[in-house]
């Protein structure tokens, strides 16, 4: 046994949980499916008084459509939205991202709601909420709110989450008539925890409402408003996209680590963006493949 | 100072009842509480796979699973692949056939992975398996054998 001490409890409904979180403050944590939460305790990164499991609670999982919306619970597990029929034809790009992560028997355990709670800035999913406009609720001891994705991300692992509150589900636009996205990442194998990645969607056939995040790069998922700026005034064209890439310089904020340099990862995110732009527009010629080296 | 959980598992078929500090893995309460030693700990982290077993038909990590996560849902390891004394698993016999091993630390692992791999309808070429079996890593490098006997047990299956 590696982890520090701590108390257990699994609990059988939200009410239950956060009374948990309540009577136990900063030294309870949620479990959800434990595969960042177990190698972190392990390394003896946290030391929480007590873990709250999550996993019994039957009405955090699931996938719903509604009134244009999906709505996906907290528990859902990756391996959920990866065999999921509404996931591949509502929001294509969620369907995409999630196979990249880890490996199955890591899929089969880990959630969504943990993935984004975690905000470990190479994770796919945060990325993939922030260009898919989605709203995350999270339920407190005053009820539920919403914060809109580009609000939720705050810093390395940090969250608008607070301490008693519980992330319940996360709603998306369904995926509109025209609508593309692109999703690409970089790792040295294939499985690992990206080196940089981007993903980008166009809710209809222009670059008008083009949003493109990217994960991997800085402590947090980040959206690069300026390159959509470029491409919005100049089109998808070659000019346009030498525009978006340069603007990156201002949307993005590079951090050097063992796997890459603050300046490979620059160069990475204008390579990858050139990527997504050849998914998105095909017919434009700025989706110009440029070499890596 | 930690309290103890008493918990009820569900091991190849039996129920078992451990009263355990909740730090325990499933791997640990498999190998040090049960004595079920097939299942391996390679790295205790999430990157090997040698620790797969089945949680409600489902291949998981123990070593990244609380054993208190696991109470009340049937739990497959390596040792409940096949009757004790009965025949092989097709996934078994094809890993001897194919010689898909040399120390064979990381076989159990990757039986249990080629088992629910073939049952989620993902070994339909070596491609596939390839990429479905990536997180179960082997030391030794029998891979080749590995994607063989997992195309062959596959095979059989459909
Ligand atoms: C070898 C390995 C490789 C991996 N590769 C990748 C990868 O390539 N990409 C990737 O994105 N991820 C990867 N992961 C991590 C995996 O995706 C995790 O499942 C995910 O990051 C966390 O989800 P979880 O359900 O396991 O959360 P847990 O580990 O249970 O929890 C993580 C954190 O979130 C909090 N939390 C969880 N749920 C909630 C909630 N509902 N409300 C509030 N707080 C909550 C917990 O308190 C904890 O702090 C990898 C993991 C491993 C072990
Ligand atoms: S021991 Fe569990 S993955 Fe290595
Ligand atoms: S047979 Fe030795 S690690 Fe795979």
């Amino acid at each position: 046994m590696k982890a520090p001490d701590f108390d257990y409890v699994r609990v059988r409904s939200l009410d239950e949980a956060l009374a948990a979180l309540a009577a136990h403050g900063e030294g309870a944590r949620i479990l959800a499916g434990g595969q960042s939460l177990v190698p972190a305790l392990n390394l003896r990164l946290l030391a929480p008084e007590i873990l709250v499991d999550i996993g019994g609670i039957a009405d955090l999982s699931g996938i719903a459509l509604a009134d244009g919306t999906i709505r996906i619970g907290a528990m859902t597990r990756h391996a959920d939205l990866e065999r999921s029929p509404e996931i591949a034809r509502h929001v294509p790009l969620l369907a995409r991202a999630v196979r990249e992560i880890g490996h199955p028997a890591i899929r089969n355990r880990g959630t969504i709601g943990g993935s984004l709670a975690h905000a470990d800035p190479a994770s796919e999913l945060p990325a993939c909420v922030l260009a898919l406009e989605a709203r995350i609720v999270a339920r407190g001891p005053s009820g539920e709110r919403t914060i809109a994705a580009s609000d939720f991300f705050r810093g390395l692992y940090e969250t608008a989450l607070g301490p008693d509150e519980i992330l319940v589900r996360i709603e998306i636009p369904a995926a509109a008539a025209g609508e593309r996205f692109a999703f690409h990442e970089l790792a040295r194998r294939h499985g690992d925890y990206a080196m940089a990645g981007i993903a980008a969607l166009a809710r209809d056939t222009g670059a008008a409402t083009l949003r493109i995040a990217y994960f991997g790069i800085g402590s947090r998922p980040m959206l690069a408003a300026g390159a959509a700026a470029a491409l919005r005034d100049h089109g998808a064209s070659e000019a346009g996209a030498a525009a978006a890439v340069r603007a990156l310089g201002a949307d993005l904020e590079p951090q050097s680590d063992l796997q890459a340099s603050a300046a490979l990862r620059m160069h990475l995110a204008g390579v990858l963006l050139r990527r997504a732009l050849k998914d998105l527009f095909p017919d434009a010629a700025g989706g110009r493949e440029e070499e890596i080296a | 100072m930690t309290t103890e959980i008493t918990i009820e598992l569900d091991i190849n078929g039996r129920s078992e009842t451990l009263t355990l500090d909740p730090r325990v893995t499933l791997l640990d309460a498999l190998r040090e509480h049960l004595g079920l030693t097939g299942t391996k700990k390679g790295c205790d982290q999430g990157q090997c796979g040698a620790c797969t077993v089945h949680v409600d038909g489902a291949r998981v990590l123990s070593c990244l699973t609380l054993a208190a996560q696991a109470a009340g849902r049937p739990v497959t390891t390596i040792e409940g692949l096949s009757a004790p004394g009965g025949e092989l698993h097709p996934v078994q016999a094809a890993f001897l056939e194919h010689d898909a091993f040399q120390c064979g630390y990381c076989t159990p692992g990757q039986i249990m992975s080629a088992v629910a791999c073939i049952r989620e309808g993902h070994a339909g070429s070596d491609e596939e398996i390839r990429e479905y079996m990536a997180g179960n890593l082997c030391r030794c490098g029998a891979y080749p054998h590995i994607v063989a006997a997992v195309r062959q047990a596959a095979e059989m299956a459909s």
